[in-house]
């Protein structure tokens, strides 16, 4: 498929180092995309407290402007026969054969994303006006926000391994900050640290893969590696493919490195909506289907990535099931929904339904982040569902706006997730064998599973009696928090039938990440596995509400109940294991190697210059008069080197 | 222009400079330190319009100047830089300034004016300190001596500046250190003196050869010309490295740095890990490689396992240390692991990395070092476990902590990251195992970067710091010039890259290998590039 690839790169595939056509016109001004945020950012953070009055405005208009230019570059760009222009900005690093620049890569799957991160990232940053309101450190917040979308935009924009691990690490930086926003919380600074820890696990991944890519071919660039990928032997190709993939499961909250995601809900909720539900996670998504190429000469490596991806999104699921903290439920769901994506960017000519399921997940998931932080917000921070109840009636925009995400994420028709789940699962059994068939039905039990959990969120939260604290006086929020809401309400009931309008999506992106899968035969006729899907759904949306909806929800998480749902609840144990396995040994043998180099290594070295210097007496006394011993020891040396170079000097 | 002794002039400025604070009167404190602070102003100007003479295209050494010292050995007043000493000149000269400005109180015999009111348990009691003006012409003599190590291309008046060196480093932290200063100076200078011993042998061993080569001389140049019997290189060699590695310092010749890290006076600390560690690697580059080229080779792979021993212990004694100032000293013992590790994967990636990183590495510690002074300073305590919450009272101190833990940390965006993916990319494609134990190093560094900042800036506020007063402006000051660079450097190393690239060029030349070829493409396609 690396062939069929070819068309987007210029002519002149001899060369090693292929190359995208040059930006022209209104596209020559792309940098501006990051640079505004930066700006925003930069004068935020620079700018103290004079800025506190209009900054937060300042941050919502930058990402505003990027988006309007988002989309007039996107215009522009159907506009041309050139599906894929590079912009050259300057020469980065060069070190002779080592050569990276810094460069933008404008093409259909790079400025899809940057419609939904300044899309989505305009509407978060509006709502974050109401939500920020009282934190007195809200300019500092705007700051963090504008930095993060800075560098998520380099990100997708970035034209070569190098330029992308910068905006890789730079939205784990802002991610960082973000999730320590209220930093004086114990649990927020660790969550924070954890996230950028994992991140960083996964970094070692990427940044080896990009290693892996210069020694072998030399280059790192997208151009040079993408038209450079048929030289790759199956198993470079597999060894890169399954690095980019560790990188990938870091960002991604992906086994085994998903635990950082649900902790990072420590941060205010539209951090938890932008970055942790719709863009950022998201990245590890793009990386694989921007890496195509690659992955199509390793089929290991594809189906590594789709059984990452089906484990997670089991994983996610079963977790979901247990919490009862609102945002951690959120959270494992968006764990679940990434390894969706996985499972597709996996399946050969898949990627564009992978892309599909992001963008939708971007607005359902984000809509439900911001319609919980509004009831958050009026619930005074209470995030256990247990203490909620009954809103349905006191907020009814919030509950509109999270019933449209809802039934968007367990994908009944007509709303925006049937339309990218329902094929995934389709494009999972079409695999065939034994390996469509184990992804196919994982897809088809998580989709039952999530109408499960979900359902019970919405019983748990909206419907029953009121559970609430006795000072909870919920309200509607205001038209600053229920705008974006509703906007991104709409895009959950709308996105998916418009994006996969006579295959709009799908051609759109066909240049970036080549084209769909034809199946002449399915495994599964699509109408009856719609069907299929539909009715384990309904089984898991009537399960819940039997369980939640119709009987009393208790106030406090009942004791007595099976393995299974004490395992949900504590997560499968996979933090109790990452302490155990990880962390413990790791203090242990940290404190170990300080014994051992203060009385091994050092002591070994003390004693032997006490033994030089003629026991320790020796050494006490350089202390005391240490000025003359040591003239005197400098005088005795620099004798000592004349009278050796005449000696030598006379001798020869 | 290009006859002007520039190297001399710039060495002795500040030579000249330290004699004239030392002949101000006793009473002007004030005076001398302004004095210091304009002389190594003056240096730094000097040094940007040299820096900008020098053509990166041009011959591999510049500005060079050639008299004779002693002509009985043919030792010779010879100096010149390469891309690689030009960019540590530099280094000292944005520096030097830095700390003295940073350092203004430091010697004072009075409290530091921002010192808080002392707390049970939580104070530092320093021993009576020397004068004000000896403490700042010290630091002038020290940059003297810094210069004249990296400009020297005689190998006896390297040695002489190498030795020399040792003198003010001695007496500040012997003089101006904490309360193990006695303990920590002594140990400093013995563990020099052993490195400088060996060398000094290895220094006459070196004449000797070259002597039975019918040439004695210590010329740089000369001596890369000739051609040494196996033997006589590996011992030569070890006699340099060894003294080299004391410097750096690599495991596991470190355990004097956490020592004298910790006890010297801020300022001294950042020179003494921002610099005069930097001679050591400084070294290994300028001479063990040209001089011992098949020693060099035999020798690197085990070198390179001493590297990424220290790459990972360092990181991991300093997630285990308590004290602020030990902390940052190990984390530099990880960060020489890099540097070797660049300097022998025999890659121009790597060794242009390494180089790079020495002068990364000197402006982030030196900006975390300081960072931390000013903590101590008003926390009157090294110790992590004292503070918590700063950045409730704090928050500049703290973002100026979290930017410089960054760097330290090598994030993209940051100039220590360019460094440091040099010398990871560079040796994978020598040493692909070698890079990747050291790449886990980027997790550990994440890890004792963030802990740290978490135990003292993050959580609830200590109850002994409610009154900590933030940065003043004159602190700003000194730490913004090293972020703002770092930033730049970050996003823009090509005015490093294109000077130090050809003299890297160079040393592989003498070493005689040769960058890897991409493996899968195939020959034709690798030369038509």
């Amino acid at each position: 498929m690396s062939a069929l690839l070819q068309p987007a790169l210029a002519a002149g595939s001899a060369e090693t180092a292929g190359h995208y056509a040059a930006a022209s016109g209104s596209l020559s001004g792309l940098w501006l995309l990051i640079a505004l945020p930066l700006l925003g950012a930069a004068i935020l953070l620079l700018g103290g407290r004079r800025t506190n009055t209009w900054g937060p405005y300042l941050g919502c208009a930058t990402v505003g402007i990027a988006f309007v230019y988002g989309l007039v570059s996107f215009f522009t760009l159907r506009g041309q026969t050139d599906r894929a222009v590079d912009l050259h900005l300057w020469t980065w690093i060069p070190v002779n054969s080592f050569h990276v620049d810094a460069g933008l890569l404008y093409d259909p799957l790079s400025s899809t994303f940057v419609l939904l991160i300044t899309g989505v990232g305009f509407l978060i940053h509006v709502y974050s006006l109401g939500y920020m309101a009282h934190d007195p450190r809200r300019r500092l917040f705007f700051a963090y926000l504008n930095l993060f979308v800075a560098a998520m935009l380099l990100l997708v924009l970035g034209d070569s391994f190098l330029a992308l691990y910068v905006g890789w690490e730079g939205v784990g930086l802002a991610s960082y900050l973000l999730i320590a926003f209220w930093f004086y919380k114990p649990t927020a600074a660790t969550a924070a640290k954890k996230a950028f820890i994992a991140n960083r696990v996964g970094d070692v991944g990427l940044s080896i893969a990009i290693m892996v890519m210069f020694t072998t071919l030399g280059t790192t660039s997208f151009a040079g590696v993408f038209s450079n990928a048929g030289h790759l032997t199956t198993a470079a190709a597999t060894a890169i493919g399954l690095l980019l993939l560790l990188g990938a499961c870091g960002k991604s909250g992906q086994f085994p490195l998903h635990t950082w995601l649900p902790d990072a809900m420590e941060g205010p909720t539209p951090v938890s909506a932008l970055i942790h539900a719709a863009t950022m996670v998201t990245a590890g998504v793009y990386l694989i289907a921007r890496s195509t190429p690659i992955f199509d000469h390793t089929d290991t490596a594809r189906l590594v990535v789709s059984i990452i991806g089906a484990v997670t999104l089991l994983i996610g699921c079963i977790i979901g099931c247990a919490q009862d903290d609102i945002k951690k439920v959120l959270a494992y769901s968006t764990v679940s929904q990434i390894g969706y994506m996985f499972l597709a960017v996996g399946i050969p000519g898949a990627a564009a339904i992978a892309i599909l399921h992001l963008l939708t997940h971007g607005f359902f998931k984000a809509c439900m982040f911001l319609s919980a932080g509004s009831i958050m917000h009026a619930m005074n921070e209470e995030v256990d569902m247990r203490r909620y109840g009954g809103l349905r009636t006191v907020m009814p925009i919030t509950f509109a706006c999270f019933t449209a995400g809802y039934l968007a994420i367990i994908g009944l028709p007509p709303f925006s997730g049937f339309f990218s789940k329902d094929k995934i699962i389709e494009a999972a059994y079409d695999e065939g064998g034994v390996r469509g068939w184990t992804l196919g039905t994982i897809a088809l039990v998580g989709a039952a599973l999530t109408a499960y959990y979900m359902t019970r969120l919405m019983a748990m939260t909206f419907f029953g009696e009121r559970r609430w604290a006795d000072d909870a006086h919920p309200h509607e929020s205001p038209l600053v928090m229920t705008g974006p809401m509703m906007l991104l309400a709409v895009g959950s009931v709308v996105a998916g039938f418009l994006l996969t309008l006579g295959g709009a999506l799908q051609h759109w992106l066909e240049p970036s990440v080549g084209p769909g899968h034809e199946v002449g035969i399915h495994t599964i006729s699509p109408i009856v596995l719609t069907l299929l899907t539909l009715l384990v759904v309904a089984g898991g949306v009537v399960a819940a509400w039997v369980q939640f909806g119709r009987r009393p929800v208790p106030r406090t998480a009942p004791v007595a109940v099976t393995s299974v749902t004490l395992a949900a609840r504590r997560a499968l144990y996979f933090d109790a294991l990452n302490e155990s396995v990880l962390m413990r040994p790791g203090q242990y043998l940290t404190r170990a190697l300080v014994y051992l180099d203060n009385r091994g290594i050092d002591g070994a070295v003390n004693a032997l210059a006490a033994g030089i210097g003629g026991g320790s007496g020796r050494l006490r006394r350089l202390q005391n008069g240490f000025v003359r011993s040591y003239a005197l020891t400098m005088f005795g040396g620099a004798a000592l080197v004349v009278a050796a170079l005449l000696a030598v000097r006379l001798g020869s | 222009m290009s006859s002007f002794p520039w190297l001399t002039t710039i060495g002795v400025v500040p030579l000249i400079g330290a004699l004239v604070v030392s002949a101000l009167p006793r009473n002007r404190p004030q005076l001398a330190k302004q004095v210091a602070l304009a002389v190594s102003l003056l240096v730094l100007v000097l040094t940007i319009v040299m820096c900008a003479g020098f053509e990166a295209k041009g011959p591999r050494f510049q500005f060079v100047q050639a008299h004779d010292w002693i002509p009985a050995f043919g030792a010779q007043y010879a100096v010149g830089v390469d891309g690689i000493a030009l960019v540590l000149i530099a280094l000292v000269a944005v520096l030097v300034p830095v700390v003295l400005l940073a350092s203004w109180y430091d010697a004072d015999p009075t409290p530091h004016p921002m010192a808080g009111e002392l707390t049970e348990g939580a104070e530092i009691v320093d021993p009576p300190k020397r004068g004000v003006k000896t403490f700042f012409a010290l630091m002038l003599v020290l940059e003297t001596m810094m210069i004249g190590v990296f400009a020297a291309t005689d190998v006896f008046l390297f040695y002489v500046f190498f030795e020399a060196m040792l003198i003010p480093m001695y007496f500040i932290i012997g003089s101006y250190g904490g309360p193990k200063r006695s303990y920590a100076a002594v140990k400093f200078l013995l563990y020099s003196l052993f490195g400088g011993l060996l060398m000094l042998a290895a220094v006459i061993g070196l004449y000797v050869a070259s002597a039975n080569q019918g040439l004695g001389t210590f010329s740089f140049d000369k001596l890369t010309q000739l051609e040494f019997s196996h033997s006589t290189q590996i011992w030569l060699f070890l006699g340099f490295f060894i003294a080299f590695a004391i410097k750096a310092p690599l495991f596991p010749f470190h355990t004097w740095l956490p020592d004298a890290g910790a006890e010297a006076p801020v300022g001294g600390a950042v020179l003494l890990v921002g610099v005069l560690d930097k001679v050591g690697t400084f070294g290994f580059l300028r001479y063990c490689l040209p001089l011992f080229p098949y020693a060099s080779r035999t020798l690197a792979p085990y070198i390179i396992v001493l590297c990424i021993i220290g790459v990972l212990y360092g990181a991991l004694l300093a997630m285990g240390q308590k004290d602020l100032k030990r902390l940052v000293s190990y984390t530099s013992i990880a960060h020489f692991g890099f540097i070797g590790l660049g300097c022998f994967a025999f890659t121009t990636q790597a060794a242009t990395g390494a180089v790079l990183y020495m002068v990364n590495h000197g402006l982030s510690t030196g900006a975390l070092f300081l960072v931390i002074g000013f903590l101590v300073a008003r926390g009157r305590s090294r110790l992590v476990g004292d503070y918590s919450g700063i950045a409730n009272v704090a928050p500049v101190l703290a973002g100026l902590f979290f930017v410089s833990g960054l760097s330290s940390l090598a994030l993209p965006g940051l100039s220590t990251f360019v460094s440091e993916f040099l010398v990871l990319v560079g040796s994978f494609t020598r040493y692909p195992v070698a890079a990747v134990l050291a790449t886990i190093g980027i997790i550990l560094a994440a890890l004792y970067i963030l802990l740290v900042f978490q135990r003292t800036m993050q959580g609830p506020l200590a109850a002994a710091y409610t009154q900590m007063r933030d940065l003043q402006f004159r602190e700003v000051l000194v730490v913004a010039p090293l972020i703002a660079l770092m930033l730049f450097l970050g996003f823009y190393p090509k005015p490093l890259t294109d000077v130090i690239t050809p003299a890297v060029n160079a040393t592989m030349q003498d070493v005689g290998v040769k960058d890897p070829a991409p493996t899968l493409l195939s020959h034709s396609t690798t030369q038509r590039r």
